[in-house]
């Protein structure tokens, strides 16, 4: 019973995938370039909450600095870029180790504190991060703003058929969210997810069947970082620029973990799902303040308002999904499949 | 030698101090209880063990001092502990906690062993797939136990396993637990107020009243014995 159901699933879960998929693939052919970009916003937006949720979902650490980490990654891509002149695609992996390691260094201190002191110490790093960039980079006109030369966004000669660099962009962060996406999934299978989450449910629990709590907590926070900095490093493929201000840089911070939440802490696909939405919320919600469909003329103008409508949404969502798009998914989906099918025989067996 | 040496234990929480200094010790295969009111300091000497508390004194085990260890470290050298209030992970499936079990195992064989567990306790088995925090109290103890178990560790620490089931489901575990040490020859260390039910699959047992050992001696010199009637089995 459980085992047809189970290939049931497995069955409806590739079928869609492979439309989604499918659908993914056309997408730039057909677009305009503006909304091949913000789509693939969208897609590194759900890659720096796959790394989050990883921390926050699975392992119980919230951060609100994760836009520091981003910071480092796009950072990383752009010098390396400008300044070296690597190709982008080179210095994705540099980015994600970079970040990583930043990661590190920040999860061990980071492991004296918890909960809303943790919380504190990431929002720290938030806010100090854009100073320490005003600091050190040297960029446009001796701002902390570098960007790389238009010419870098085109894709590699060994690519085939004459992409745009917007579809390039959009082609490549789709193939790394799918490989980091594969990440997550063999992560959050295996021994160390196990270890990660019986960390955040009951630490005495996993330090007594061998799990070295400190190890586990500072991967968790060094993974999540490196998810974060191949977003970032993503991000200059799509803006052609790394910059970072206070507001901005915190501003980024939460919207990650927003898009943790609403599209489900603790799950596989729910980040990707929540970078999305957070993504085209936000576009929505400004265009809608711009360019009011009714109402005409009484909220153009105030674009201040627009966080606002964007909250206001996100506590309807929430409101209706409290356990993120995910989570409500697999209500509605037990609903139609126990209704499909008989419930099972209860209480068979005794106790030993 | 034995397995586990422990001489002049001391431990407590802060200024605090809980175990006033105990000797005890298990050897190869043995079952010993610790019995123990309310308060008495039962689970604080297996947290001492485990190194979830600041302690000193000695303790030996497999030759090798793991006093002042960390827990991992402890569980690393082959003791498993079962503690007060079960520690299942409530968010991860049975089978989940159960490799979670074996997480200082890198061998092939965890897999034959799940299975094993599963005929052991067949209530497990129905619910692989199911959520730990969804089952009883009888079954998240069983579960707890065979993640213990799940470790291959060559000592099992159960602080008062039978806290909190029904009589029944106490002495079906106890049997269980019987059965265990006899055909793997785990050793056991099981601190409990359930005198009746422990002293039975003993060999051996000590009396601990405020973090001191006042009576030790054989299984059935303890159920023998006039105080530890009175005080533990209610005769
Ligand atoms: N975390 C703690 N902090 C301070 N005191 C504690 C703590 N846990 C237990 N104690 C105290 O230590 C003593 C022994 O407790 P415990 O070892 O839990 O006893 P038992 O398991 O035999 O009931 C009690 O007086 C208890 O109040
Ligand atoms: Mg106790």
């Amino acid at each position: 019973m459980a085992e047809r159901a189970r290939r049931q699933r497995l069955i409806v879960g590739t079928v869609v995938g492979l439309a989604i998929l499918g659908y993914l693939l056309w997408f730039p052919q057909q677009q305009a370039p503006a909304d091949v970009r913000l789509w693939t916003t969208a897609i590194y937006f759900g890659i720096a909450a796959m790394g989050l949720n990883l921390l926050t979902g699975y392992n119980g650490q919230v951060s609100i600095g994760h836009g520091a980490f981003f910071g480092i990654g796009a950072y990383t891509t752009a010098i390396l870029v400008n300044d070296h002149g690597w190709s982008l695609l080179a210095t994705i992996p540099v980015a994600a180790a970079l970040a990583f390691v930043v990661g590190v260094a920040v999860g061990i201190p980071a492991l004296r504190v918890k909960g809303l002191y943790l919380a504190l110490v990431t929002l720290g790093l938030a806010v100090v991060f854009p100073d320490l960039t005003k600091k050190f980079v040297r960029g446009v006109g001796g701002t902390n703003l570098v960007r790389v030369p238009s010419a870098s966004l085109r894709p590699p000669e060994w690519m085939p058929g004459g992409l745009q660099p917007d579809q390039w962009g959009f082609y490549l962060a789709l193939t790394i969210s799918l490989a980091l996406l594969g990440g997550v999934w063999l992560i959050v299978r295996g021994r160390f997810g196990r270890a990660l989450i019986a960390v955040r449910d009951h630490e005495a629990a996993a330090t007594t069947v061998g799990v070295d709590l400190a190890r586990t907590k500072v991967l968790a926070f060094a993974l999540s970082a490196l998810y974060a900095g191949v977003a970032g490093a993503l991000s200059v493929q799509v803006t052609g620029i790394a910059n970072a201000e206070k507001i901005g840089t915190f501003n980024l911070s939460i919207l990650f973990l927003v898009a943790v939440v609403i599209g489900g802490t603790a799950t596989v696909f729910g980040p990707l799902i929540g970078g999305f939405l957070v993504v085209m919320i936000q576009e929505q919600t400004t265009d809608f303040v711009a360019d009011p469909p009714f109402l005409s003329g009484f909220l153009s103008g105030k674009e201040v308002l627009s966080p606002a409508i964007f909250g206001i949404m996100l506590i309807v969502l929430m409101y209706f999904l409290p356990d993120g798009i995910v989570g409500g998914f697999r209500r509605l989906l037990r609903r139609i499949l126990t209704r499909r099918q008989p419930a099972e025989p209860l209480g068979a067996s005794v106790a030993p | 030698m034995s397995l586990l040496e422990v001489r002049s234990l001391r431990a407590g929480y802060g200024p605090v101090e809980v175990l006033r200094g105990i000797d005890f010790h298990v050897d190869e295969g043995e079952v010993v209880v610790i019995l123990g009111a309310n308060g008495s300091g039962k689970t604080t000497t297996l947290r001492a063990l485990s190194g979830m508390v600041e302690t000193s004194g000695e303790v030996v085990f497999d030759g090798r001092s793991i006093a002042g260890a960390r827990p991992e470290q402890v569980a690393q050298a082959g003791v498993a502990h079962v503690p007060q209030g079960r520690g299942t992970v409530t968010d991860l499936t049975v089978e989940e906690n159960l490799r979670l079990g074996a997480y200082t195992r890198r061998d092939k064989e965890v897999g034959t062993d799940l299975e094993r567990w599963y005929e052991m306790f067949p209530r497990l088995a129905e619910r692989r797939q199911q959520q730990a925090g969804g089952m009883s109290g009888g079954e998240q103890q069983m579960l707890a136990i065979a993640r213990a178990m799940m470790a291959r560790p060559r000592l099992v620490l159960l602080d008062e396993p039978s806290l909190g089931l029904a009589p029944l489901i106490t002495q079906g575990l106890f049997r269980t637990l019987g059965d265990m040490n006899r055909d793997l020859g785990t050793s056991m260390l099981v601190v409990e107020q359930n005198a009746t039910l422990a002293l039975a699959i003993a060999t051996r047992g000590y009396v601990l009243e405020t973090g001191e050992i006042v009576v030790e001696g054989t299984a059935t010199e303890l159920a023998g014995n006039d105080d530890v009637r009175k005080a533990y089995l209610g005769i």
